[in-house]
């Protein structure tokens, strides 16, 4: 099962290849990592999707605890959460087919950001089933880019 | 008061407590041995930086304080490596200090650069690059406190050569309690299960302590011995925490695992309930994980909480200081009746007890181990290197205090033995009651870090290295002879090399049996000696170490001799 940690760590050089060093140690497989700022100067926050048992997730997390950095770990696959990732897609945008792929970002909600003699960029946010979909709707007119982030993820309502 | 970098570096061993440091110099390293040349710490000059990081292991492990090596950039850190990674399987306190290029030349591969945090995070309980020289006195106070307290390890200051030179205020805080930071080591856990484990403690018919190195370095040897006197329940060890209960008393069972005693491995198969007490539940002890301890609930003690379920399922826990549960253990928790329990482990005991066929021709090397333990009684430190005579050693020596035994259990270091014997035998100086020092060693392994002879010579400590010479690799012909057809690949040393005269010309006494009967002569001869000395003994090259446990075997499937495998 797929698990989402969002991971505190003081925002320091070398901690990501600490965190990024211990998974590839102890065979454990990242699907993705992301990692940003939070509300808090120093502190960033890593989100990083792991797959495994709850035996593996139980060892990832005390694992981490172990670095020195890392202030706080949340499951948050454990609690009701809204979880985002961001895709940028160039697609090929001929005359004849620029009305068909306004229409479908209509339909998705999202954004044409930039436009171009022959191709759109894309932004389109949402979870990772959504944005496959926009991914596969946009393949027919010819994707010239693509680049997705991992995850975020935020705990709904007090908790997390 | 204003210091430069590497004065600070000097104060701040100081300020720990620390006397002795280990080291080898070099170009970024000058400015801080200039700070040393007049600061009062005792430095030992090893032949090897990785003599330095054996020798502060091996000072860490007999005194129980921080061991502090130092060393140059480049080539000087990574040879290191190896004695980081020794003390981080085995949880040894260490702080070592590797001089770097200075900042501005950092990354542009310049003479002497090695990137040391990025070769030893994986192998290091954490790591600093010092960057500002305002920073270094909060860096060092951590660094030593991140070494000594939870689950102790290794740390790396690395530190530039322009940041030693440096000037800047110095204020070494005494302490980091106050200071809110990520790291908050916890020595007294959750007590959830306590009530579950004296309730299992009181309903097994067969309990069983298995004890290891986090004993030892919890110093907890006090709180195990009142609990096994209150419960009488028998005790195995891990190799590293053999010296943990006194192993003559006849509810030690001996060493668990690959070549442990019957007793003990019966009884670790045998039992309804298995109290782990610091340990990691290594390979090396379990066997087959599916077979090991296949009747067990079983209780983990432990100060690192990521050991409990890591490789064997635990039923309860207590996570801390085992000094704390013990504690708690010995004030709430009692057994059954477990006499009958008692009573069969007494007769795995008698009924297998380590054995060996001695003879009066050739020199047997568990004839060697049992003689030494005959006249040290149990009262020397015995570092051991890795191979065969490490395990007959921990088979045959008894120990009766802990801290005792010296040996690198979790990485299987050769080489480990010398500097650490020495970095012992400078704890024992500090001592009031100075214990004899003795390495146990092999033609295969003293040769790993042999130029520490001259180190011994040179400092006159008395440490008395047995070098047990069957003229090859031991372990390696046992696991040939066993396991690959005797096919004798790369495992024998053809050149006859003199030990004897190699330890004289490194300024030691020389001595050398081949003979049964001289044996206990130069034992003697050895132990009245004042400085060092090295002993070869040569042995038999065909002995196997029995009895062993197959690798990927159950700890039921026992081999006795060494012609049935």
């Amino acid at each position: 099962m797929k698990h989402i940690l969002n991971v505190l760590v003081q925002d320091r050089s070398g901690v990501l290849v600490r965190v990024a060093g211990l998974f590839s140690r102890r065979g454990y497989n990242i699907n993705s990592l992301t990692v940003g700022s939070t509300e808090n100067p120093g502190v960033s926050c890593m989100t990083i999707v792991v797959e495994g048992d709850d035996r593996i997730i139980e060892q990832v997390t005390k694992q981490l605890h172990k670095v020195v950095e890392v202030l706080k770990i949340n499951d948050v696959t454990k609690e009701e959460y809204v979880g985002r990732e961001l895709l940028m897609l160039k697609v090929l945008a001929n005359k004849e087919d620029r009305v068909e792929i306004m229409h479908l970002c209509e339909i998705f909600r999202i954004k044409i950001v930039d436009i171009n003699k022959k191709s759109f960029i894309i932004e389109a946010t949402g979870t990772h089933s959504k944005l496959n979909a926009v991914e596969q709707a946009f393949r027919p007119f010819g994707i010239q880019k693509m680049s997705r982030t991992g995850i975020i993820a935020m705990v709904r309502g007090d908790k997390g | 008061m204003q210091l430069s970098g590497a004065r600070m570096v000097v104060e701040a061993i100081k300020a720990e407590g620390i006397g002795i440091i280990f080291g080898y110099p070099g170009g970024q390293a000058l400015p801080l041995y200039d700070a040393i040349y007049d600061s009062g710490l005792r430095h030992i000059l090893t032949r090897h930086e990785q003599g330095a990081v054996h020798a502060a292991d091996g000072f860490a492990r007999r005194s129980g304080q921080v061991g502090v090596c130092v060393s140059t950039s480049g080539p000087g850190a990574t040879n290191l490596v190896t004695g980081i990674a020794t003390a981080n399987m085995d949880s040894i306190p260490l702080v070592c200090i590797t001089c770097q290029v200075t900042r501005p030349a950092i990354g542009k591969d310049s003479f002497q650069e090695a990137d040391m945090i990025g070769i030893t995070t994986p192998i290091t309980k954490h790591n600093f690059l010092v960057q500002d020289v305002q920073q270094l006195p909060l860096i060092l106070k951590k660094a030593f406190y991140i070494a000594r307290t939870g689950r102790p390890g290794p740390v790396v200051v690395d530190i530039p050569k322009d940041v030693l030179v440096e000037e800047g205020e110095w204020n070494y805080p005494t302490s980091l309690a106050d200071l809110k930071w990520s790291y908050q080591p916890q020595s007294e856990g959750d007590t959830t299960d306590l009530q579950a484990i004296c309730d299992a403690l009181g309903r097994s018919h067969s309990p069983v302590l298995f004890v290891g190195g986090g004993l030892v370095s919890s110093d907890a040897s006090e709180q195990l011995r009142q609990f096994v006197e209150k419960t009488g329940i028998p005790v195995c060890a891990s190799l590293m925490g053999l010296s943990a209960y006194p192993t003559d008393e006849p509810l030690h069972l001996g060493m668990l695992g690959m070549h442990g005693t019957y007793a003990a491995n019966m009884a670790v198969q045998h039992t309804d309930l298995l109290l782990g007490l610091g340990v990691r539940f290594d390979d090396r002890v379990t066997g087959t994980l599916q077979t090991f301890a296949p009747g067990a609930r079983v209780v983990h003690l432990d100060i690192d909480p990521a050991e409990f379920n890591k490789n064997v399922r635990v039923d309860w826990r207590l996570q801390g200081d085992l000094k704390w549960s013990l504690g708690l253990l010995n004030a709430q928790a009692s057994v059954g009746n477990i006499s009958d329990w008692q009573a069969s482990c007494r007769r795995w005991k008698e009924e297998k007890p380590l054995t060996y066929e001695n003879s009066a021709e050739i020199i047997k090397p568990e004839a060697v181990i049992e003689e030494l333990n005959r006249l040290t009684m149990g009262e020397a430190v015995i570092c051991t290197d890795v191979g065969q005579h490490q395990m007959w050693t921990a088979q045959y020596m008894s120990f009766k205090q802990p801290r005792s035994f010296l040996t690198s259990g979790g990485l299987g270091t050769m080489g480990y033995g010398l500097p650490a014997a020495l970095g012992a035998a400078l704890a024992e100086e500090q001592s009031q009651k100075p214990h004899e020092v003795w390495l146990i060693s092999s033609d295969g392994s003293i040769m790993m870090n042999c130029q520490e002879m001259a180190t011994l010579a040179e400092e006159q400590l008395p440490v008395k290295v047995l070098v047990l010479n069957n003229r090859g690799l031991g372990m390696v012909r046992q696991w040939q002879r066993m396991f690959y057809n005797e096919r004798m690949s790369a495992s024998k040393h053809e050149f006859k090399l003199s030990f004897a005269r190699l330890g004289e010309a490194m300024g030691c006494l020389g001595l050398t049996v081949e003979r049964p009967q001289d044996l206990t002569a130069a034992l003697e001869q050895a132990r009245a000696a004042a400085g060092p000395v090295v002993l070869e003994v040569l042995v038999d090259e065909a002995e196997n170490v029995m009895p062993m446990v197959a690798p990927g075997k159950s700890l039921s499937d026992m081999v006795f001799a060494g012609g049935d495998c």
